[in-house]
């Protein structure tokens, strides 16, 4: 009987209000905006976030690069070897840079800042949180993944237009390994635990095609190595850094497009098991 | 005959009627425990509603689920006319929220703080602009616009959490605890905001374990007490249904002051025994002091007051509010 003083709401956000678990308002970036805000107080992090993968570049591509010589790329090709790791630094910095972001960040305002339980009382809902600041690791790895780009091409590592692809290529990484990273986080205790996280990153970081070929391995582990998401991730943007693109991409996406809203569901689901009690 | 009309009268009246917020038998369970055990609640447009109750009492509990952050595990709830189940975010976008514990973003500054907040209700810019300049001045904190939330004062930002709760000019306004916490000055600025809001018209819920603060800003209030309502009505009528006009507080050189029940027989309607005094309620204080004199007891001191609500809790339950 009361009345509704019904707000105009546009349809793209009825939409996705209707979307049935978990809860959000399609308000998402709402706190994108939020964070950007606070960023502009501690943009020192994104520095470092781009020299990393720019340092890797030079000490491997350029330093070891003239050591190794050319590599074979399994295939019967042959490439320079600053033009075989550019991509995988690419890769494997977007899943750090990710991990870390949403990890860390999410850690820190869930436990100790408590951020999210004043944003949960007002429209917004856990969907928003989860998109929310996946989106907003998204966007600073979108930052990163384009800088290392223009150096990595400055370089000399980049040999086809494709590379420009890889941006996106980089962010679809960085999806899925945020939104896998945040839910991890939502289990953590103590910081401590954030160790854990870092046994999984580094096996991968250092064996998933990065810095030698697949093809280096024996049978067996070579299919334990394409069953770790970097590798999709490292051998996309391979293909698209080196401009020879197989069917094999459509595998690669699809891997890390099911993750990524895996991850996402996930995140949602463990904010609302957490807060909305 | 009279009554049917006016009862035509309400029906004719449905949406100035119809409660803003409305729950029957609402339970709270955490596993085992019941937090809240059943309440009866009805908040009506322009009212100042408190729950008076001690820790633990199941206030905030309630709070959250009025506030859509906490699903109910009984009964029914409706806030403004709608389920929280299923319109979680339409009711949020019309409440104001100040929680127990101060949620504000620390990593903004104090205005920051009032245009995030308020992006978050889906306004724009230039409104959340205006209405933080607004609500600064306000909370009275205009000076401090730029600085960062974390040297605040505890009043000051729980001035900045109220400035922040109203930033979507909401219907409803929920305090939890509004000036636990505070020192008495920092409390008595708070109320007199609060006052403010309430001449102009906000409905205001809130909780509180001070029976001075329900004394001051309720109109009208429930009491609770592990998870149930045990009392309900204005200060006044509560205090007047459960109480009587005066208290007579007796203090002896006395261990236990039981001890003394036997002396003052008669004197009052009811005898309260405390650790470190005794409390007759009665209807004329001087009169029974007199009394007391009369028949040669004599107290370390005597104190006559008038009843609280304070009173109305100890007679309910046997327990004091703020232990
Ligand atoms: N999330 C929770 N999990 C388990 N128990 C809870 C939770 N929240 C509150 N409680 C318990 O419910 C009871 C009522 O708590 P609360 O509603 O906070 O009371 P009040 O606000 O009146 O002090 C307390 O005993 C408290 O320990
Ligand atoms: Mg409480």
């Amino acid at each position: 009987m009361a009345i509704r003083t019904d707000e105009r709401v546009p349809l793209a956000r009825q939409l996705v209000r209707a979307v049935p678990f978990p809860a959000g308002a399609g308000m998402a970036r709402m706190l994108v905006e939020r964070n950007f805000r606070s960023f502009r107080r501690t943009w020192s992090i994104i520095v470092s976030g781009f020299f990393e993968p720019v340092f890797f570049l030079f000490a491997m591509g350029v330093g070891i690069g003239a050591m190794v010589g050319d590599i074979d790329l399994g295939d019967g090709r042959t490439v320079p070897y600053g033009v075989f790791v550019a991509p995988a630094l690419l890769a494997s910095s977007a899943m750090n840079g990710a991990v870390f972001d949403s990890t860390t960040n999410v850690f820190f305002k869930l436990k100790y800042a408590k951020l999210y339980d004043s944003v949960l009382a007002t429209p917004l809902g856990p969907r928003d949180v989860a998109v929310g600041e996946i989106g907003w690791a998204l966007l600073r790895g979108l930052a990163y993944s384009g800088a290392f780009l223009a150096v990595a091409a400055a370089a000399g590592t980049v040999r086809s237009w494709w590379a420009l692809a890889a941006v996106p290529a980089a962010t679809l990484i960085g999806w899925a390994f945020a939104s896998v990273g945040m839910a991890s986080a939502t289990y953590m205790r103590t910081w401590a635990d954030f160790d854990w996280i870092q046994l999984a990153i580094m096996p991968m970081f250092l064996f998933s095609a990065t810095f030698f070929p697949l093809t280096t391995y024996p049978d067996v582990l070579q299919w334990v190595v394409q069953a770790t998401p970097l590798y999709h991730g490292v051998a996309m943007t391979r293909e698209l850094m080196l401009g020879e693109i197989t069917t094999a991409m459509a595998g690669h996406v699809a891997y890390l497009v099911a993750m990524g809203l895996v991850g996402t569901v996930w995140t949602a689901g463990r904010v609302e098991r957490l807060l909305l009690r | 005959m009279k009554w049917g009309d006016v009862r035509t009268g309400e029906y004719l009246l449905p949406v100035l009627d119809a409660p803003l917020i409305l729950a029957r038998g609402l339970v709270k369970t955490f596993g085992d425990f019941v937090a809240v055990d059943g309440i009866d609640v009805e908040v009506r447009r322009g009212e100042s509603f408190g729950f008076l109750g001690p820790n633990g009492a199941g206030k905030s509990s309630t709070m959250r689920m009025i506030g859509c952050v906490s699903p109910p595990s009984g009964g029914t709830l409706q806030v403004l006319g709608m389920d929280p189940a299923t319109d979680g975010p339409r009711i949020r976008a019309r409440l104001g929220v100040v929680p127990q514990r101060d949620s504000l973003d620390e990593e903004l500054t104090v205005e920051e703080n009032l245009w995030v907040y308020g992006r978050y209700f889906g306004l724009p810019r230039h409104v959340v602009r205006e209405r933080a300049r607004q609500l600064l001045e306000f909370a009275q904190l205009t000076d401090r616009a730029d600085s960062v939330v974390e040297p605040l004062s505890g009043g000051m930002k729980r001035r900045l959490t109220i400035a922040r709760g109203l930033v979507n000019e909401p219907e409803i306004l929920l305090l939890d605890e509004p000036t636990t916490g505070l020192d008495p000055q920092a409390r008595h600025v708070l109320w007199d905001r609060l006052f403010r809001l309430k001449r102009e018209g906000v409905t205001l819920v809130l909780t509180t374990h001070y029976m001075d603060e329900a004394e001051q800003l309720c109109d009208r209030l429930v009491v609770m007490d592990r998870g149930r309502i045990v009392a309900e009505g204005s200060p006044r009528e509560l205090i007047a249904r459960h109480s009587t006009r005066e208290v007579l507080e007796l203090r002896f050189d006395a261990d236990d002051h039981a001890q003394h029940l036997a002396g003052v027989d008669g004197i009052a309607d009811r005898v309260e025994v405390l650790a470190d005094r005794l409390l007759l309620y009665v209807r004329d204080g001087e009169a029974a002091h007199s009394e007391v004199v009369r028949r040669g007891l004599e107290p370390l001191s005597a104190l006559v007051r008038r009843s609280t609500l304070e009173d109305v809790f100890l007679h309910l339950t046997g327990r004091s509010l703020v232990d």
